[in-house]
């Protein structure tokens, strides 16, 4: 476990130490979610329909922003190929960095959402239960994201082509995250929603780590 | 004696073009290889191969009488590789790159080893100050510390370690390579310029297997 918490730890450190470009992401995730009421009015109903799908697809949109940075950086400089060299498990560094990932870029937009659903007019319950399924969701996307990022690691265009491969796979993610909101809003239960996003969480840590390491190998060859 | 590193029959393409084929090496312990070759003749190629960091397109690697691919852990925890690029974060210190290398690697090395061996490599100075604003000898220094505190590692491969460096830290890095050899270990390295070690020398040029 020496290397997950080296690499956690470093990870962290290094997001501190850049953190303007998160703040970016943030911004962006801010700004994205603020658009909408320009475009299709501000008549209070309507907002509160579309506030859960604007701000996951807000998230979603921002989350990619950092992706291409999850390896890249790495890749460059060599330490990828001395991690790829460590005598512990590679599994256990790719879950630090995907860990570490999340905590850096997921975890500001869970605790920011709630703001931006209060802009629709979203009720305390539904601010919840948005909050709670981003936390749920945006591992899956820092998981997902991953493989994708491993992929196109050294390629042309990384970023674009990164976003065409992984966004179709967030599509779930999308569905049963803004489902659970309206789900919310109109007063039903929200368990079934919660399960799925739990499944895929459970799935993607079970699957990701693995992926991730042979995609990496292959783009250090 | 039971070899330390041997190669088989190796061959490498890159691309369509094939590199070398039909190369062996056997390297025992306290022995210390220079790989030499024209730029672009597969140099760099054959040490990743060497470290299964590259595929190889034929041929075997066997680490101390194994197949290495049933022995990768036990390999990768007896080799040090350090290559072209020093493997160094520009926003972290010389003293946190090296820190996060040992400990990455699986090393516990304390952060006071870890100031020592810098202090050792003449970055008493620049220790704390983030990578980016070092000159490329200091960061080659940099990379070049994990060798002291590799001393339980038995097998070294470096890729160009002699470049951007002093003369004063050539001979340092000479002495350093000597000492590993007389303890017990081996060193594989590339190198475009001609060094003076205590150790024989044995050569191995990639140009030979060149088809």
């Amino acid at each position: 476990m020496k290397s997950f918490f080296a690499v956690l730890h470093r990870d962290l450190l290094l997001a501190w130490r850049s953190r303007a470009d998160l703040l970016i992401a943030l911004a962006f995730f801010v700004i994205v979610a603020s658009l909408f009421p320009f475009g299709v009015g501000a008549e209070p109903n309507q907002l509160r329909a579309i506030g859960p799908g604007v701000v996951w697809v807000a998230a979603l949109l921002a989350s990619l922003l950092a992706l291409p940075r999850m390896f890249s950086q790495d890749h460059d400089s060599g330490v990828l190929e001395q991690l790829l060299l460590s005598p512990e498990p590679a599994v256990l560094w790719v879950a630090a960095k995907i860990a570490a990932h999340w905590l850096a870029t997921g975890l500001p937009l869970v605790l920011i959402s709630p703001l931006l659903g209060l802009m629709y007019g979203l009720d305390g319950a539904s601010l919840a239960v948005l909050a709670a399924s981003l936390a749920l969701g945006t591992p899956i996307l820092s998981l997902v994201g991953a493989i994708g990022a491993a992929l196109t690691l050294g390629l042309r265009g990384a970023g674009s082509l990164l976003a065409l491969l992984v966004l179709p796979l967030f599509v779930p993610v999308l569905v049963f995250g803004a489902g659970a909101v309206d789900a919310a809003s109109a007063g039903m239960g929200v368990s079934a929603q919660f399960s799925l996003l739990g499944a895929g969480v459970l799935g993607a840590v079970a699957l990701v780590p693995w992926a991730c390491v042979a995609a990496l190998r292959l783009a250090c060859e | 004696m039971l070899a330390m590193l041997q190669a088989r029959q190796l061959a490498c393409l890159r691309g369509e073009r094939r590199l070398f084929r039909q190369l062996d090496l056997t390297v025992h312990m306290g022995e210390l290889w220079r790989i030499v070759g024209a730029n672009g003749m597969g140099k760099t190629s054959l040490l990743r191969q060497l470290c299964g960091l590259r595929h190889l397109d034929a041929g075997d690697l066997f680490w101390q009488g194994q197949a290495l691919a049933h022995e990768r852990d036990a390999f990768h925890a007896g080799l040090l590789y350090l290559g072209h690029a020093p493997a160094l974060n520009e926003l972290l210190s010389p003293l946190e790159n090296l820190h996060f290398a040992c400990r990455a690697a699986g090393d516990e090395v304390s952060r006071s080893a870890c100031e020592a061996a810098l202090a050792r490599m003449g970055l008493s100075r620049p220790m704390h100050l983030p990578c980016k604003l070092l000159s490329q000898g200091q960061r080659r220094r940099v990379g070049l510390a994990r060798l002291l505190l590799a001393s339980g590692r038995p097998l070294w491969v470096l890729d160009e370690p002699f470049t951007a460096l002093d003369a004063a830290a050539v001979a340092d890095l000479a002495a350093l390579l000597d000492a590993h050899c007389g303890a017990g270990g081996a060193v594989i390295f590339t190198s475009h310029q001609d060094v003076i070690f205590q150790t024989s020398l044995k050569l191995l040029n990639v140009e030979d297997f060149a088809s």
